[in-house]
């Protein structure tokens, strides 16, 4: 309930600063087998503005991956509406196509084509749609650039790193310029320096493209050095336990961590999943 | 670079030196124990009488009939085993209804079924063809319904978020992914078409290295007989290389292939 009014008084201020990017309401999900049903979410309220970073967290199966899914466009909700730009992302259990092709979605896998090279898996979205040759090459350098990969667009993913790897990913979400990111543990399978070197990047360039970016993990401290609102979901059902604002301006340096209110909030979020069980 | 280098020219190097070690054991041997020329003929007699197998115009039409056969036969297995291997791989209750069969043709040895194909295609090409094209059918169609079966669901994940269609799915996702799979059936089709070849030639007909094999036993010329099967290894040689090549060329990105290019390197 508190959740809910704490969300209530983020909707208000939120229309005052910028434009609604991506708008849930009551969104939940139910999985059915023969045996048994899931209720994977339940009444998810929630405001996205332009230009926002929100983290989402929470224990492993509280549906913050397939609120995730939902929101890119693979698994249908069973009620509510997501609203991105003020268009709905589906009807019924059918996804608009026109609405998905806003969007960049990446996994916990980059996920790389292995037969192309970075520069055509960064582009690969782009020649979907039916972008011209040039234009595509154009594009993945320029991309190749902001994600720290310049020199190696001709290369094959089988001979980039992990955290390389997971940079082209990155900019191939990125090469549509979508309206709003959605990032699914991008970087849960890096080791812990790798990983902190990909937060300050992609801060960086979430900031550089002006993104909206929604981003799961289940790494407290990750989630808040990361967002400007941390979203926490609580399993069985799926639902919004709190929304908590980052007060930090962003870019924020890694130093920022070691800040008493920092530390503070990343405390009270812990003793907050630790009482779930 | 020199290192690189020479361990590039290392199999150059050392495959002549085996070969050479292989025949001057060959060649002890024979005249240690003074085995029958019948028998094991020594290095230097076959090498004669290859020159004269390989100067006699008559042995390159054996050769180019057993050739055609086995890549007729091998092109008609894999568009097949290609289009069987898919039907299976995409349509489940079609593998299903049809593993018993699969299976029960797996562990029949489809050699003890030439002669019964000799009888029914009779003694010229089109037996030998039809055997090499069971024989090399299998693997490539098995490879393939694995292949198709093997694309990751992540990439396939990839391709719905940006709402990709069916066409272009299969062009940039499944079509890619599942090419290691058809090289990999390919080579061990290749070699099985060969084996098919040169038995349906052994049991009929006049036309052929795998004749030639059966007239120079007949004549109990053994000399020649080796230097026939020296003829048949190199065919096989060439047909696997060049099967080797291709996929050199159509995957340079698979591990199978370029983890041997930097062992060679």
């Amino acid at each position: 309930m508190s959740a809910h009014s704490a969300e209530t008084i983020e909707h208000a201020s939120n229309a005052l600063d910028a434009p609604a990017k991506l708008e849930l309401s009551g969104v939940g999900k139910e999985f059915r087998t023969k045996r048994a049903s899931t209720h994977a979410l339940s009444d998810i309220n929630l405001t996205i503005r332009d230009g926002e970073f929100v983290s989402l967290i929470g224990r492993s199966g509280c549906g913050k991956t397939t609120l995730l899914r939902t929101l890119a466009g693979l698994v249908s909700p069973t009620t509510g509406e997501i609203l991105i730009e003020g268009r709905s992302l589906w009807n019924g259990s059918k996804v608009d196509s026109s609405v998905v092709s806003k969007l960049g979605v990446v996994f916990q896998e980059a996920n790389l084509f292995p037969w192309y090279t970075v520069a055509d898996n960064i582009s690969l979205p782009l020649r979907l749609r039916g972008d011209g040759k040039q234009d595509r090459r154009a594009r993945a350098d320029e991309l190749a650039e902001l994600v720290g990969l310049k020199g190696f667009e001709n290369s094959y993913p089988r001979e980039l790193s992990g955290g390389m790897r997971q940079r082209v990913a990155i900019a191939r979400a990125l090469s549509i310029r979508p309206k709003l990111l959605l990032m699914d543990e991008p970087f849960g399978a890096l080791d812990a320096l790798t990983r902190e070197r990909m937060n300050l990047e992609l801060q960086r360039i979430a900031l550089a493209t002006k993104a909206t970016v929604v981003f799961v993990t289940h790494d407290i401290t990750e989630a808040v050095f990361l967002g400007d609102r941390v979203v926490h979901l609580t399993p069985r059902p799926g639902r919004i336990r709190q929304i908590r604002s980052i007060g930090f301006e962003r870019p924020r340096s890694i130093d920022v961590q070691t800040e008493p209110e920092f530390g503070a909030i990343v405390r009270d979020l812990r003793h907050a999943l630790d009482e779930e069980e | 670079m020199s290192k690189e280098r020479s361990k590039k020219l290392l199999p150059w190097i050392s495959t002549p030196l085996i070969l050479l070690v292989f025949f001057l054991a060959w060649d002890l041997f024979v005249r240690v124990y003074e085995v029958s020329e019948l028998v094991l003929p020594p290095p230097l007699t076959v090498f004669e009488s290859l020159a004269e197998v390989v100067a006699d115009p008559v042995t390159w039409d054996h050769a180019r009939v057993t050739a055609i056969e086995t890549i007729g036969g091998f092109l008609i297995a894999l568009v097949c085993g290609v289009a069987a291997g898919v039907v299976l791989g995409k349509v489940a209750w079609m593998e299903r209804s049809l593993r018993p069969m699969i299976v029960a043709s797996q562990v029949v040895p489809k050699v003890a079924l030439i002669p019964l194909f000799v009888i029914w295609f009779g003694f010229g090409m089109t037996s030998k063809v039809i055997i090499s094209a069971m024989l090399a059918f299998f693997p490539i169609m098995l490879n393939v319904q694995l292949g198709v079966r093997s694309v990751e669901a992540g990439q396939r994940e990839v391709m719905r978020s940006l709402s990709a269609s069916r066409w272009q799915t299969f062009t940039h996702l499944e079509l890619k992914s599942t090419m290691p799979y058809v090289f990999a059936g390919m080579e061990v089709g290749i070699v099985f078409a060969i084996i098919g070849t040169i038995v349906g030639e052994y049991l009929g007909g006049s036309e052929g290295l795998g004749y030639l094999v059966v007239r120079t036993l007949n004549e109990l010329d053994a000399p020649a007989l080796f230097a026939v099967i020296i003829l048949l290894s190199v065919l096989g040689l060439m047909l696997y290389f060049a099967v080797h090549g291709l996929k050199r060329f159509f995957i340079p990105w698979h591990e199978s292939v370029y983890s041997q290019q930097d062992v060679n390197r």
